[in-house]
């Protein structure tokens, strides 16, 4: 029996998923340690559909509120002193109310600046990036049928996935772990606004704060090239001669040094 | 306490990883764990939603619920729960729960078109009297009725029949289980003679294959689904299929998703078969030597009004039941016409899928399961379509038989231990006996110690019929206990406005105040789950026990207190004299009418004077069960106590006798509260995991190998509807059933498929599942699941408000284009939980003939922008 295209789908997305995004997963508790901080500001804000990267975008946002006026959902607000945020400034969060994704965004069409890049389609917003923080208390981990955040996500299948595990200490039921993928994610934050943990264990970061970055210095044996990055510079390049030169007089000296082997 | 949260967070976490991977706690640890837990109470009980029936272990503290775990210990679950399950702790703390009797009121009297105003529990039954006896002298105990439900725990169902069949003699109670397996129950009752799955939940870990016909397990049976993921992860053969009529979150883990036109299931179960017959893969030898083949009318009608323009010449709409056995050579032939070419076109499903499917069934190397639920149940041939399932699998030899066999899966927690085990239909006794059966009124007569001739023989209104007499005025007495008919009826707009406007007096028992509560003329506030004693059977048969946890809030009472305390406001004389009983014409019986029992009464030592809560409830032997118990352990027994004996011991004693030696044997009341449930039949103090096999089955007799023992509709005609009679003991049957219209389609007017269900989150009508913050926050309303095409050829866009409307009704509603649910063009669904979205009022209330169970998958619709 082939498989039906279905099925290709799903084995697509669980293989789409970037290798940073399951270490984001497996990394979880670092991101959790720094999000539940003293200060709920230092959560990092989630800026509306189309917002630019956040130094430009900050640069260009005039603070007028049209977005906010036009969202039909007050899913924006305005930054006021406290917030943590400048002044002004539109954000949202999620777990008050999160962006359900207006096709027709008119957020993006009431702002006179560029701050919201014209024209972005929602489904290419990234107002953020899905973390699933807290393993340690999300149910889905502890073997529960919960995965609300998979079913609330506007983008299921695409923007969270499941993976399947047995569930060993049953030997009988299995795991259905959420799993964000980075590419298709828009920071809506459905997933942190269903989660019915009294603290949600699935949190919108900003793309910064959310993203980790692999070093250049290794490659996945059963990956393609591919995964070489456009800007890519090689740090192993072959160095011009003087530098190994002087390269090599540091360890001279330092073989030299024989203050460690020599009886004092 | 001293300690801060984060400690004690700590702590818990320390105690629990410890536990959980064999680490030992330090000392001080479980000490503080311990010191944190002092005086909570542990006790197992079951989760209040679906027909899984995962255990739970519930904490109570200073008579508050304050924690629920799984149960690790039971064998469903082993400590897992869904999210719905994890918020059981929640279900009975909603802020506007029922608390005292609320009567429409005007002027200070009872006004059915007054307001309603709290009530005391003794106007509320001085009412409630005066309106039952008004209706019941005019017109006899066929104007009053009782709807009923597949959550009333095992003794409240009981108490209810009990209260109507012998009580007032009136077969006019029927469970909301009707619109949810009562095609299920007559698809068992006419293949094998006896009710409910004969394999068991280890079937999943036994199987190769697992097909989910009309299903969507992974959101409604999650637990089951959880152990089926685990089957196809750790046993690679494992296929997994998933026949729907749209996309959904059970082909996550799919091999096959194989969508189908509605309807068109009936035909591509033909195809199977006669595929299957084509590759020589059928075992004929378990075929000679345990079927027959069968089949019956087919000009059944579509279960709608006569005067409907569908039931025009359907000339068998009074017979749809009757059914004559057929030889292999016929049953051939009826197959022909189904070949791949046919029920492809009309299926819409690629000829590749359905012969990858048929050749799954015809793999002779292969177990396999089939699991269904409502996509054959709710369907206009409802009973025709579980037939076929077990058709393919008796064809197979795939039936019974461990990792084998085809499992009709149930969406109420006591859809089998109570609704059919106890019988709270409008035909039924309990453990499979009818009313209609003079063999089974007698013994059911003996074991509740009535006169001779006391039960009615008439079959009483089925849910459908109830809801349509309520219009017609033939039922004017109606009593809602323990579900809420007046969202989960189809063609609901019909039913609101006969009740609200016609001559007659509703009651809804209800913990909060539902859409049935609220056209309701007098509302009983009730206890739930955890603050009564109760039982559940799910759907492998299992029964739990569970124990009053707490105490219900304010004045709201469980509803065998409401039934126990209604019963003694009826003196024998006032209803076991003459009744009338139009269309009653039975052996034995007057035309027309129920006779006189009292003088056989008062001979049997009764006096007239005596009430039904005397004869029915408080009998002497029933005393004996003492209250105080110690199988109680500290818990309360609020309505032991106010009985001054152990009530629901005593019910569950005499009810036990109906299914000794019959096949449907349970054990005693205090085994129950010492184990996690129990797999009847329980012989010997043994479960049963396969019926009908042998070395499983105790009723099997060694050397048969099988026996479908079941002893329904087992003298049947041969050869045509008027054929001789002949004895099919000991096999099951495997019926021919054609492929037939829809009772509705789409058309220019209406031009979409409705399907309605449910979502994980929420369960049933959402009275519960709505009132816990988080299960609300996480599917705050229903949304309408359609495909982008079709939104966009409507110039419709994701969360647009639109108008959706049938015939019948209009709701308003968002439509969502992606998401969990994936309807293919020409089909929208919308899950009916949610009270400002009633779906029902679209929904078609056409039923299968046989089962009378409603369709709930299919009616037309059209949809315009707000």
């Amino acid at each position: 029996m082939s498989p039906p295209a279905k099925d290709v789908s799903r084995r697509g997305f669980l293989a789409a998923l970037k290798p940073q995004n399951v270490a984001l997963a497996v990394a979880g508790s670092t991101v959790w340690a720094y999000v539940t901080g003293e200060s709920r500001a230092s959560v990092p804000a989630r800026r509306p559909p189309g917002a630019r990267d956040e130094s430009a975008f900050l640069a260009s946002c005039i603070k007028c509120s049209q977005c906010v006026e036009a969202c039909p959902y007050d899913t924006l607000q305005v930054a006021t002193a406290g917030d943590g945020e400048a002044i002004g400034v539109p954000y949202f969060e999620p777990r008050k109310v999160p962006c359900y994704m207006c096709p027709d965004t008119p957020c993006i069409a009431a702002c006179p600046t560029d701050a919201l890049l014209p024209d972005t389609p929602i489904e290419e917003a990234e107002m953020g990036l899905a973390v699933l923080v807290d393993q340690e208390n999300c149910l889905a981990y502890k073997g529960l049928r919960c995965e609300v955040c998979y079913r609330a996500c506007p983008l299921i299948g695409r923007a969270i996935g499941l993976e399947f595990r047995p569930n060993e200490r049953t030997g009988k039921h299995a795991l259905f772990i959420p799993v964000v993928n980075s590419d298709a994610c828009t920071g809506c934050g459905r997933c942190e606004h269903a989660c019915v943990l009294e603290e949600a264990a699935i949190k919108v970061l900003s793309v910064e704060q959310a993203r980790g970055k692999l070093g250049e210095n290794y490659r996945f044996g059963w990956l393609e090239d591919a995964e070489i990055s456009p800007d890519f510079e090689a740090p192993m390049a072959a160095p011009d001669l003087p530098q190994w030169r002087d390269g090599l007089e540091r360890v001279l000296e330092q073989m030299d040094d024989l203050s460690g082997i020599e009886e004092p | 306490m001293g300690q801060t949260r984060r400690e004690f967070v700590k702590t818990a976490v320390a105690a629990s990883v410890a536990t959980g991977i064999g680490i030992p706690v330090s000392a001080g640890a479980r000490e503080k764990v311990a010191e944190l837990h002092k005086d909570w109470k542990w006790d197992k009980s079951v989760c209040r939603f679906c027909g899984v029936g995962c255990g739970i272990m519930m904490a109570t503290k200073d008579g508050r619920v304050v924690s629920v775990k799984g149960d690790p210990e039971s064998p469903v679950n082993r400590g897992l729960n869904c999210i719905k399950g994890y918020f059981n702790a929640k279900i009975m703390y909603g802020e506007d729960r029922l608390t005292k009797p609320l009567l429409r009121m005007k002027d200070g009297r009872y006004d059915k078109k007054g307001r309603f105003a709290p009530v005391s529990w003794e106007q509320a039954f001085d009412v409630m009297e005066a309106k039952f006896k008004e209706y019941y002298g005019k017109h006899g105990p066929s104007s009053v009725a009782i709807f009923g439900s597949g959550q009333y725990t095992i003794d409240e169902g009981y108490a209810a029949v009990k209260f109507m069949k012998a009580g007032v003699r009136s077969n006019n109670i029927d469970p909301n289980a009707r619109h949810c397996m009562a095609s299920a129950v007559a698809g068992f009752i006419q293949t094998f003679g006896i009710d409910e799955p004969p394999g068991c939940y280890d079937d999943i870990e036994l199987t190769d294959a697992v097909v989910s016909w009309g299903a969507n397990m992974a959101e409604c049976h999650p637990i089951l689904w959880s152990r089926v993921t685990d089957r196809k992860l750790t046993h690679p053969k494992t296929k997994v299929v998933n026949l729907t009529t749209f996309g959904n979150r059970t082909s996550d883990i799919a091999d096959l998703e194989i969508i189908f036109e509605p309807q068109t299931d009936l035909a591509i179960m033909n195809f199977i078969a006669r595929h299957m017959i084509e590759k020589g893969a059928i075992d004929k030898k378990f075929i000679d030597d345990h079927c027959v083949f069968a089949t019956g009318p087919t000009d059944i009608g579509y279960g709608l009004p006569a005067d409907h323009p569908r039931e025009q010449g359907q000339k068998m709409r009074g017979k749809a039941g009757a059914h004559w056995t057929i030889t292999f050579e016929e049953f051939k032939k009826a197959l022909e016409p189904y070949t791949a070419d046919y029920v492809s076109k009309l299926s819409k499903v690629p000829k590749k899928q359905l012969v990858e499917l048929a050749d799954l069934y015809s793999d002779r190397k292969r177990k396999i399961i089939s699991f269904w639920t409502m996509g054959f149940n709710q369907h206009t041939r409802g009973t025709w379509v579980n037939e076929q399932i077990y058709a393919i699998h008796l064809l197979g030899g795939k039936m019974s038989t461990p990792g084998s066999g085809a499992f009709s899966l149930t969406g109420q927690p006591s859809a089998c231990g109570t609704a059919r085990e106890v019988g709270t239909f409008a035909h039924r006794l309990p453990s499979d006996m009818v009313v209609a059966n003079a063999g089974h009124r007698a013994k059911s007569e003996k074991l509740w110690h009535l006169p001779p001739k006391t039960l009615n023989p008439k079959v009483g209104t089925h849910a459908v019929k109830m809801m349509r007499e309520l219009r017609s005025g033939g039922v004017r007495f109606f009593w809602a206990q323990v579900t809420n008919p007046f969202q989960d009826f189809a063609n609901a707009n019909e039913w609101v406005k006969a009740a609200r406007e016609g001559d007659n007096f509703i009651v809804v028992s209800d913990a909060y105040p539902t859409v049935s509560a609220k056209v309701a003329d007098l509302v009983l506030p009730a206890a739930m789950i955890y603050e009564k004693w109760g039982a559940y059977g799910n759907a492998e048969r299992r029964t739990q026990h569970w124990r009053q946890q707490v105490k219900a809030p304010g004045e709201a009472k469980a509803d065998i207190w409401q039934t126990m305390e209604f019963s003694k406001r009826f003196k024998l004389k006032e209803v076991w004299g003459e009744q009338p009983l139009p269309g009653l014409k039975a052996a034995g019986f007057a035309d027309g009418k129920l006779p006189d029992v009292l003088p056989e009464a008062k001979k049997m030592g009764y006096d007239p004077e005596q009430t039904l809560y005397d004869v029915l409830f408080a009998r002497a032997e029933y005393k004996k069960y003492a209250w105080p118990d110690p199988i109680a352990n500290g818990h309360p027994n609020d309505v032991a106590e106010d009985a001054g004996f152990f009530v629901q011991k005593a019910l569950w004693a005499e009810y036990r006798e109906f299914g000794l030696g019959n096949g449907h044997d349970l054990a005693d009341f205090d085994t129950y509260h010492r184990v996690r449930g129990l797999r009847w039949p329980v012989v010997n103090g043994r479960e049963t995991q396969w019926r009908f096999k042998e070395g499983y089955d105790p009723y099997v007799k060694p050397g048969k190998g099988y026996d479908f023992y079941g002893k329904a509709l087992k003298k049947i005609p041969s050869g045509s509807l008027k054929g001789e009679k002949t004895d099919v003991s000991g096999r099951a049957k495997i019926f021919f059933r054609p492929y037939a219209e829809p009772a509705e389609s789409p058309d220019k007017d209406y031009d979409l498929w409705l399907c309605t269900g449910r979502v994980l989150e929420h369960w049933h009508s959402g009275s519960m599942t709505k009132r816990v913050p988080e299960l609300n926050r996480a599917v705050p309303y229903a949304v309408c699941w359609m495909h982008p095409d079709d939104a966009k050829k409507r110039g419709l866009a994701r969360n647009d408000e639109v108008v959706l409307e049938s015939r019948r009704g209009k709701v308003r509603v968002r439509v969502d284009t992606e998401g969990r649910n994936r309807p293919p063009i020409g089909l929208v669904f919308v899950p009916w939980f949610d009270e400002n979205v009633l779906i029902n009022k679209l929904t078609l209330d056409a039923t299968c003939p046989i089962s009378k169970e409603t369709d709930y998958k299919k009616c037309a619709v059209r949809v315009r922008k707000a």
